[in-house]
């Protein structure tokens, strides 16, 4: 599970590169998305939980003026899970929140999506699916802030 | 000091459960329920949120519930149960420049790189009563979105002027290591930057405000402008040990100020703009206005200008900023203190019978003089 963090194999680089990408897609659907996706497989995966869900904290941390010294903001609550499937391969989650379901879902899809077969296909069909509503509701909400948008103009004060 | 007393358990009981009735209101009305106060009261739970010192808006807005709107009550619940969450570790520092900006305004810019986006505000509102909020089929605001997205590239304004060397820098120390954290270590004085700013983050509001005010008004020369305020959602990232490489576990909302400050300049240095910086859960525009104006305020004695006023004494400020320590300690006096009391009583009334049998000798001598 771990990669040693020097000269990363090239294919390994590249899966680490997917792999967080389609963590930071799971950590921020919703459960129900999350089931959906799991309620569309052919077969429900067998697996076993190597870290049962767990709701903690993490100290999110800052930096002063935004680039400066780091200092603690203040915590958040998460929760996490890691899974075993039956066949082997290990999912991990981590998400913002106390959902344990939805910390189990998203380690589950974790390991499926590191599949040499059947890894593409799920994320083709529904982790980009999703990947593409989040991007659309960012889009959105940057929309809605831009229609607010302002041109402040100063105004030459006569002479008299 | 105040001494355990046995007894009331059934009028406590029963305290218990006239507050639940009476939070509970009229019960003729609907229940509130939790997912409204996070949806619909969301500026109240931010608040809560950072008083509480811990981002759930959930837990912060059954905090409310349960406090009956009491925001310095919620802000204890949340503190006390977030002593009950295993710490999973630190995330790191998350990068304000790459915000999902919903507002972001500059006082000092009025062209700048990226816009001054307004954003929900009630700033430009007029502050008179819209009294279709009476009705619960009241309005339901929409805006129409811009066809365009806002500019990815929003520059932090300090970071602007900063490239012309007229603004302090803001750099990571050397190593950049990990900061002070009050929750793991008691106050240490003199206080460094990253304990002021984590004492401030989860400050009162009102005790910030107070002391923000107090900066402007003369108790501390501060000739502030906002070089910028933002407001949006920045995601946060862990490197959890089994994984070993940064992953992004969600989004949260934040606020932050940028305040530009004069500063003469030293021997050392020549004059340039000093900052200071707030930072806060949620939309808490307020909170981090006022937090960037203690926040310089507390540079006095760095930049070698004169300690003077209540919101540059750094003991003062942190010793007293945070609201559960504070009502706490205000609050136990209500606590049976019966011991105590009558302990002065009993002083008190001694000290009367000495004066009362002093004035009845000196009578007695002075009439048979």
């Amino acid at each position: 599970m771990t990669h040693p963090s020097s000269a990363l194999p090239r294919e390994t680089a590249d899966i680490t590169a997917r792999r967080r990408d389609w963590l930071a897609v799971l950590a921020r659907a919703s459960r129900c998305d999350l089931e959906a996706v799991l309620a569309d497989l052919p077969t429900v995966p067998g697996y076993t939980l190597l870290r049962p869900p767990e709701s903690g904290a993490i100290m999110v941390r800052a930096r002063a003026g935004g680039s400066g010294r780091q200092f603690n903001l203040g915590e958040a609550s998460v929760t996490r899970c890691t899974v075993r499937l039956d066949e082997g391969t290990a999912g991990v989650a981590y998400a913002l929140g106390r959902d344990r379901r939805h910390a189990e879902l998203a380690a589950v899809l974790d390991a499926l999506l590191q599949a040499a077969s059947g890894g593409a296909d799920l994320y083709e069909h529904h982790i980009r699916p999703l990947a593409r509503q989040q991007q659309a509701a960012r889009d959105l909400r940057s929309r809605q802030a831009a229609a607010t948008k302002v041109d402040f103009f100063t105004l030459v004060r006569g002479d008299g | 000091m105040y001494v355990a007393v046995k007894g009331g358990e059934k009028a406590i009981l029963a305290s218990h459960d006239l507050i639940a009735q009476t939070r509970r209101g009229d019960p003729l009305l609907p229940e509130l329920d939790v997912a409204q106060i996070a949806s619909q009261l969301g500026i109240a739970v931010d608040r809560v949120m950072n008083e509480g010192s811990i981002y759930d808006r959930e837990l912060a807005a059954l905090a409310i519930k349960q406090a009956q709107g009491d925001l310095i009550e919620a802000a204890f619940l949340l503190r006390a149960y977030r002593t009950t969450l295993p710490r999973f570790g630190a995330s790191l520092p998350v990068d304000t420049a790459r915000m999902l900006i919903r507002r972001r305004v500059s006082a000092t810019y009025k062209d700048l790189p990226g816009g001054q986006v307004l954003g929900p505000t009630y700033d430009y509102t007029h502050r008179l009563f819209d009294f279709s909020l009476m009705d619960s089929e009241g309005e339901r605001g929409s805006v129409q979105p811009a066809q365009e997205a806002l500019d990815e590239n929003m520059p932090r304004v300090p970071d602007i002027l900063g490239a012309e060397g007229l603004m302090e820098r803001e750099l990571p120390p050397p190593g950049d290591e990990a900061p002070f954290d009050i929750t793991r270590q008691p106050l240490e004085f003199p206080a460094e930057r990253d304990e002021r700013l984590q004492v401030l983050a989860r400050g009162d509001e009102g005790y910030l405000l107070g002391l923000a005010y107090s900066v402007q008004r003369g108790f501390g020369h501060s000739h502030p402008f906002v070089g910028e305020i933002r407001l949006g959602e920045v995601s946060v990232e862990i490197v959890p040990e089994e994984l070993g490489f940064a992953i992004d576990i969600g989004d949260i909302t934040l606020s932050e100020c940028q305040m530009v400050n004069q500063f003469a300049g030293s021997k050392d240095q020549p004059p340039q703009f000093t900052r200071g910086y707030g930072l806060a859960f949620g939309h808490a525009e307020r909170k981090v206005m006022a937090m960037s104006l203690v926040d310089r305020a507390l540079k006095a004695d760095e930049l070698g200008e004169d300690v003077r006023y209540p919101a540059q004494d750094a003991e003062f400020v942190l010793y007293h900023c945070d609201n559960v320590e504070a009502s706490g300690f205000v609050e136990h006096l209500k606590l049976p203190h019966y011991v105590d009391f009558q302990g002065e009583l009993e002083l008190l009334r001694r000290m009367h019978r000495e004066i009362a049998e002093r004035v009845m000798t000196t009578e007695k001598r002075e009439a048979a003089e």
